[in-house]
């Protein structure tokens, strides 16, 4: 017999629902697959077992009946940024210690009722700010592929480190993620998973903590992409509890797999040809475009002229927005208290000890580009910017282009305390070049494992579609990978 | 534009962060590397052009100003460092 976490969730759900495995079964193994690994991939920061194994027996006994929903017994785990009912949900920072909230985050919930079993939260960088997971409290979570010949320790990607480490290493089916400037795609691509971000307003933010508002999405990180399309189906639905969730109905995602990309025209934007980009990647791009015409496609080259500005709009707009809901966080109604001479005192010590330095420079940098006299220079531009960017897509869509194929990373999982990234934070914010202009248009983006590199890790590419058309992402995907291939990190931990 | 101690310890207050003499220096240079950085919007021409306030074209749902929630006192205080009686404690603010 096969090991039962080796099973992709299209595949525990034939067997669970054929009874030749039960949740309880199958819960058990990962739970003792993330007893086995948890110390050295650190993707966990908590697990449930408990709620895990009752989960698994409700979701057994309504198998049983019958009554089994879409992700009956199906195990997952939780970016430490939803928030789960009397869970620990800390955003991995130390300034929400001991949190446990009284309520459920809408994605979450969905999942559960969907019969959806959880196994415990997932490391990501504190506050989802970072592209490598090294920010989190709880120190880094650990690529599970390695370069060969090296034993180097591996970064999987940020801030949705730990779901995609916890996705790669099979100690999850899979698992929840949030994508404010590529926090879903970069990991994705880092650990040789799928993962998507959503149109914004496809995935409900209630109960999500909160970084920048107007860019963060929900979406899951799967071992493939017909497991992505299920766990979205789940993830998304129409809120009231979020205003900026939008009313239209919940396509079945999965249904769009197989479909045929025959006459369909996708773009490939000149701006995204850096200087500098490894001829790994170009390479890599041009397999994508040969796949994608293989199977029909007509590609055309396009031109997104505001490209560059995407990241430096990104890093204004993105840190004012977290300057003003990371307020919150005074010491007062929940988390780390610090004892100060005066009240003031006791919000500046407490938050001076629970935010860590990349949270801090970007609080700091928010609150400077909202202050007096910088807000017109600054941050109103930033949104001026965001208009062009957006508008940018908004044409090439418009000129007849169905889906725009791109690269996700500029290079594969780098060295986790990688002193050149550390030493300068800009040079970390360029890991999200290719994929913090989705973040600004509101548009949905798709990464698909594509290739490893000359070091065998894995690769990415990103296929960028049109407003709550996520099935073309879908579809598309699925041609790549049925000709990429599936790609697992070899057996170290 | 870029920033110098003074402005970094203005913002530092304003952002309800103590910052320690020996930090200010690194968190000045780290600032001025991120000012630097998104100075290249300078040369984008905006003129005539609108500020993004949503990426989708929605009109924000409103719902019925009635009460929906609420009555959970014990609930809002229950993750709080230090709490009484359902009110949360803080230092004496008026002496």
């Amino acid at each position: 017999m096969t090991e039962l976490t080796n099973l992709t969730i299209s595949e525990a759900r034939a067997k669970l629902k054929g009874r030749e495995i039960t949740a309880v079964e199958l819960t058990d193994a990962y739970l003792s697959a993330i007893d086995a690994a948890n110390g050295a991939l650190n993707a966990y920061v908590t697990v449930t077992p408990d709620k895990a194994r009752e989960m698994a027996k409700a979701s057994d006994a309504r198998l049983a009946d019958g009554k089994g929903g879409p992700l009956e017994g199906i195990p997952l785990g939780v970016k430490d940024l939803f928030a789960t009912r009397d869970i620990h949900t800390q955003a991995c920072s130390h300034i929400l210690d001991g949190f446990k909230p009284k309520y459920e985050s809408t994605v979450t919930q969905n999942l559960w009722n969907h019969g959806a079993v959880m196994l415990g939260k997932l490391n990501m960088d504190e506050f989802a700010m970072g592209s490598s997971n090294e920010s989190s409290y709880y120190g880094p979570s650990v690529n599970p592929w390695k370069a060969k010949g090296s034993d180097e320790k591996l970064v999987p990607g940020g801030s949705s480190g730990g779901s995609a480490a916890a996705v790669a290493a099979h100690l999850c089916a899979g698992a929840t993620a949030t994508d404010t400037g590529g926090s879903i795609r970069q990991p994705a691509a880092f650990t040789g998973t799928v993962g998507i971000k959503p149109t914004y307003g496809r995935c409900s933010r209630w109960g999500i903590v909160a970084y920048a508002s107007s860019l963060d999405q929900a979406g899951p990180i799967a071992r493939d992409v017909r497991d992505a399309a299920i766990l979205l189906k789940s993830m998304a639905s129409v809120d009231t509890k979020d205003t900026t969730s939008v009313d239209l109905p919940v396509p079945d995602y999965e249904a769009s797999l197989g479909q045929s990309v025959k006459g369909m025209k996708i773009g490939i934007p000149k701006e995204y040809r850096i200087v500098g980009m490894p001829e790994e990647i170009e390479k890599l791009w041009q397999q994508g475009v040969e796949w994608l015409k293989d199977a029909g496609a007509e590609v055309v080259e396009i031109s997104l002229p505001h490209t560059k500005y995407a990241l430096p709009a990104y890093y204004i707009v993105a840190p004012a927005e977290a300057s003003s809901n990371l307020a919150r966080y005074d010491g007062v109604r929940y988390g780390l208290r610090v004892d100060g001479k005066d009240i003031a005192d006791m919000y500046e010590k407490s938050r001076a000890a629970g935010f860590g330095k990349e949270v801090q420079r970007r609080i700091m940098i928010g609150t400077y580009v909202l202050s007096a006299g910088y807000y017109d220079a600054y941050y109103l531009k930033a949104q001026k910017v965001r208009t062009l960017i957006k508008r940018d897509f908004e044409e090439a869509f418009h000129a007849g282009v169905d889906a725009i194929l791109a690269p996700i990373t500029p290079s594969s999982a780098f060295a986790i305390g990688d002193k050149e990234l550390a030493a300068d934070p800009v040079k970390m914010y360029l890991q999200d070049v290719f994929t913090v202009t989705l973040n600004m248009a509101g548009l949905p983006g798709i990464s698909v494992p594509a290739g490893l590199d000359h070091k065998g890790l894995p690769l990415g590419l990103q296929i960028i579609g049109k407003p709550f058309e996520e099935e073309t992402l879908f579809k598309t995907a699925h041609v790549i990978e049925q000709a990429a291939g599936k790609f697992t990190p070899a057996k170290w931990w | 534009m870029s920033v110098d101690i003074a402005t970094v310890k203005r913002v530092a207050r304003l952002s309800r962060i103590a910052v320690s003499e020996d930090d200010l220096e690194r968190m000045t240079g780290e600032l001025n590397g991120i000012l630097g950085f998104v100075e290249l919007l300078s040369e984008v021409d905006v003129s005539g052009v609108e500020p993004m306030t949503s990426v989708t074209p929605i009109t924000m749902r409103k719902r019925a100003d009635a009460v929906t929630d609420g009555d959970k006192a014990a609930d809002i205080v229950a993750n709080a460092p230090n709490s009484d009686q359902n009110f949360f404690l803080v230092p004496k603010v008026v002496e």
